[in-house]
């Protein structure tokens, strides 16, 4: 039995987690869900010794451990598999020494390799879990579900009681997610537990027993899995409903501007139909993982379409790259500002102009002036706070940042925005602020594409809404006939007719 | 996935693992058709030789890459143990023993400080080695005296000849043959020996290998990573002393450019030694196998009276050919 009691964690102006208690019984499948931002991870995290600095108590078997880093952790028997599995292996060397590897980086005595121990060791951990994977082959050839199972041999390996698994499902296929499953089981019954933690609530119901919530750092509850359905799971994970405060802006919505159909690209998009029309805001919502950012970079033309086309007024266009995608008329904001939106280390007028700097040259040579004068227009317009346009993006707040990488799009004519997770990690005032920006995008009769894992955000802003699951389309809704509730369950697989 | 699509990745898989390996053969066949004595016992000792010392400082460089790191300083370690040894005997005629030890020390601590800025003050492997390689040049030069030292080399300043020789036993290491076989050979097997068990069969070897993969996981997983670091370089300095020990002894003078020309041919023959049999990491038979191909192309051509002055195109062909595998294979 594994007990976390009064758990806090507090990070510079933020309570992740706040006085959670949460325990796990002997060999038990144990579901961990909440909404992005619940404090899951950061949870885990405590458990498998990432932080040195929380407070409340671990107790395993009515004993209190002390778990204040990775090594500690292990030694009390918790073992984490992150979902990006490459952080924790060595992809050139073979299976055999991955499995093996803290045996012999810890507990090796001979300077000289035991092949012979390593390998055997190693394959009977593979084949305890009835694996079909070569011992001797190097970890860099394998898919990412069989570098999972080696993570999990490694696991069983150490005898590890409790294993947690962090979205272990969201990169694998159907079949390779029964295959983990049945391991999960087999695990079990040998007496191990597992922390499972999923954004896929149909997935927790088929093989957890008891599930527990989190949300906004509070844990609201276990429950025995029998006792509940994907609607009340989805209720406790929400609470009661929060207030919307969206800048409602009206606006004429015309005819249809921009159109994807049968569209398949080879960054795992299947066959996704949409459209977007003039003046309307078009929500994809969808969790973590769901294929949003992978649909946003097919349509720019940042990954190979494999089927489908794509329509701008009425005519094909091909994006074989993002040049051709922003000649073609598309603006995209991307989810990682800092390291896909802006330049950091450049000014920002350098930013600002940098889409189509030959507005801004006389003769192929740069206009200082003009730059200039565009750039004050937008930082005028777009609301940053700056003392002047030669200032560094690095120094400016992340809500600036993200208005300069907005900022970079208004000074041309474009006619479809898309807009990958734009309010992530910036504070409540710029929220409001770039939410009144794309409102007055469509306002000039653009379409915007608004990609996003906050529900609330989705209901508040859009005029319409594609739910995202596992690199589909699965709903069309309109928003305002819509709720958090049903965005979840769908986009949480329900409704799916593949399970 | 279809059949199709199946057997092209197994034929590139096959050319991956095998590629280098057929086009040695290749090579040889060629060369062997149309050259008589290609084949010959003295032809074969002879590309052997010449690939001794390339061998060998690769092997050095091999050391550094597998901490994925780079050592460039190894030729100019090389050619300052060449002139620290000349030195010794013909102008301090302190003997044979520390002429050898002394260099080879001097080998060792040049890698530590590698490895100190590496570590310590954070500067990128290639930019480190690269001032160590400017710095160990000039230092060399400096101790030299401007020139090359060599039996009885006029001192400056009329000071007569020099007084000591180059001596019979530290000559043997570059000129002598053992059972017909040249010493630098020999020395060049035996490294590579060394260094093939000490990276498959020990521990510490693996421990280069996971620091070099993934050096946050290494260090999660509570290996000392800054101490492995600073031993691979050590070593990579140690191989890189003894190589220009048997390269001064093999020229017969101390000269710290002699080492020169040896980096980029022992850097290329290292990469190219990653695709071999499809190990996809910096290996010793890899290595030897790459530095073998250099130099059985070099020393066919030369048969074959390719102008010398063209010969880099070739070097510079096998290269981009050998480095595509590697590299292809690593993007998928």
């Amino acid at each position: 039995m594994l007990e976390m009691k009064n758990i806090t964690k507090e990070f510079p102006g933020v309570k992740a987690l706040d006085s959670v208690n949460f325990n796990v019984g002997d060999s038990e499948i144990h579901a961990l869900v909440g909404a992005n931002g619940a404090g899951k991870s950061t949870l885990m995290k405590v458990l498998a010794g990432v932080y040195n600095t929380f407070d409340g108590e671990i107790l395993i078997d009515g004993r209190k451990v002390d778990i204040l880093n990775p090594k500690q952790a292990k030694k009390e028997g918790i073992v984490i598999v992150y979902q990006e599995v490459d952080t924790a292996l060595i992809p050139s060397l073979s299976v055999a020494e991955n499995i093996m590897m803290d045996y012999m980086i810890n507990d090796q005595q001979n300077t000289f390799m035991d092949w012979k121990y390593i390998k055997k060791r190693a394959k009977e951990e593979v084949e305890a879990l009835d694996l079909d994977i070569n011992v001797n082959k190097n970890v860099g050839e394998l898919s990412l579900s069989e570098k999972q199972m080696v993570l999990i041999g490694r696991a069983v390996f150490l005898k590890a009681k409790y294993l947690i698994l962090d979205e272990p499902t969201a990169p694998l296929s159907l079949e390779e997610s029964r295959k983990l499953f049945e391991i999960v089981n087999k695990l079990r019954e040998q007496g191990m537990s597992i922390i499972f933690i999923s954004h896929r609530l149909d997935e927790v119901f088929k093989i957890c027993e008891k599930v527990s919530v989190l949300r906004n750092g509070e844990f609201i509850g276990s429950y025995d899995i029998k006792e509940m359905t994907i609607d009340k799971v989805v209720e406790k994970m929400l609470g009661r409903k929060l207030e919307n405060t969206f800048p409602k802006i009206d606006c004429e919505i015309n005819g249809t501007i921009f159109e994807a159909s049968d569209l398949s690209g080879k960054n795992g998009i299947e066959s996704v139909n949409f459209k977007v029309r003039a003046g309307e805001i078009v929500g994809l919502a969808g969790l973590v993982g769901a294929g949003k950012t992978e649909l946003s970079k097919l349509l720019f033309g940042e990954s190979k379409v494999t089927a489908g086309k794509i329509k701008l007024h009425d005519q094909e266009i091909h994006n074989h790259n993002t040049y051709q995608a922003v000649t073609n008329g598309l603006a995209l904001v991307p989810e990682e500002r800092h390291t896909e939106g802006v330049l950091v280390n450049e000014s920002i007028e350098t930013n600002l102009t940098l889409v189509n700097l030959d507005h801004y040259c006389r003769n192929s040579f740069m206009s200082r002036r003009k730059i200039k004068e565009a750039s004050q227009k937008v930082i005028d317009n777009v609301g940053i706070k700056t003392p002047s346009e030669k200032q560094l993006v690095n120094n400016l707040s992340g809500g600036n940042q993200q208005k300069v990488s907005i900022g970079k799009w208004l000074l041309a004519d474009y006619e479809v925005y898309i807009f990958d997770e734009p309010t992530k990690g910036i504070d409540v005032g710029s929220k409001a602020e770039i939410y009144k920006l794309i409102g007055e995008i469509v306002s000039n009769g653009k379409g915007v594409i608004y990609a996003s894992s906050e529900f609330e955000e989705i209901l508040g802003l859009t005029d319409r809404v594609y739910v995202m699951y596992n690199g589909k389309i699965v709903k069309e809704l309109k928003t305002s006939e819509t709720d958090e509730e049903e965005l979840l369950f769908y986009s949480t697989g329900g409704g799916s007719s593949e399970h | 996935m279809s059949t199709e699509e199946k057997n092209s990745i197994d034929l590139f898989n096959l050319l991956y693992k095998y590629g280098t390996i057929f086009v040695i053969l290749a090579t040889i066949l060629f060369f062997s058709i149309f050259l008589d004595n290609f084949m010959k016992f003295s032809n074969v000792i002879n590309i052997f030789r010449s690939v001794s010392i390339v061998g060998l400082i690769s092997l050095a460089i091999t050391m550094s890459l597998t901490v994925d790191g780079l050592d460039l300083s190894a030729a100019a370690i090389a050619g300052f143990a060449a002139v620290i040894a000349a030195k010794f005997m013909v102008i301090w005629e302190l003997g044979t023993v520390p002429a050898i030890i002394v260099p080879i020390l001097v080998g060792v601590i040049v890698g530590g400080v590698n490895a100190f800025f590496i570590i310590k003050m954070n500067i990128s492997d290639l930019l480190a080695t690269l001032s160590m390689m400017f710095l160990l040049t000039g230092i060399s030069v400096t101790f030299q005296s401007g020139t090359a030292i060599y039996n009885y080399m006029p001192l400056p300043n009329n000071q007569g000849m020099a007084p000591g020789v180059l001596t019979d036993a530290y000559l043997f290491l570059g000129k002598g043959t053992i059972f017909r076989i040249p010493v630098p050979v020999i020395i060049m097997l035996i490294v590579a020996l060394f260094v093939f068990v000490f990276l498959n069969h020990t521990k510490y070897g693996r421990f280069f290998y996971m620091i070099g993969s993934n050096q946050e996981a290494a260090k999660l997983s509570g290996i000392p990573v800054k101490k492995y670091k600073t031993m691979a370089y050590m070593m990579s300095g140690f191989i890189a002393a003894v190589a220009g020990l048997v390269l001064g002894a093999r020229m017969g003078s101390g000269e710290v450019s002699a080492g020169d020309p040896y980096l980029m041919d022992s850097v290329a023959a290292a990469f190219i030694g990653f695709s071999v049999f499809g190990i996809g990491r910096p290996n010793a038979l890899g290595t030897i196998l790459g530095a073998l191909l250099m130099g059985t192309l070099l020393n066919g051509l030369v048969m074959m009276n390719f102008p010398y002055y063209s010969q880099d195109i070739v070097k510079g062909i096998v290269l981009i050919l050998a480095l595509s595998l590697t590299y292809y294979k690593k993007k998928n």
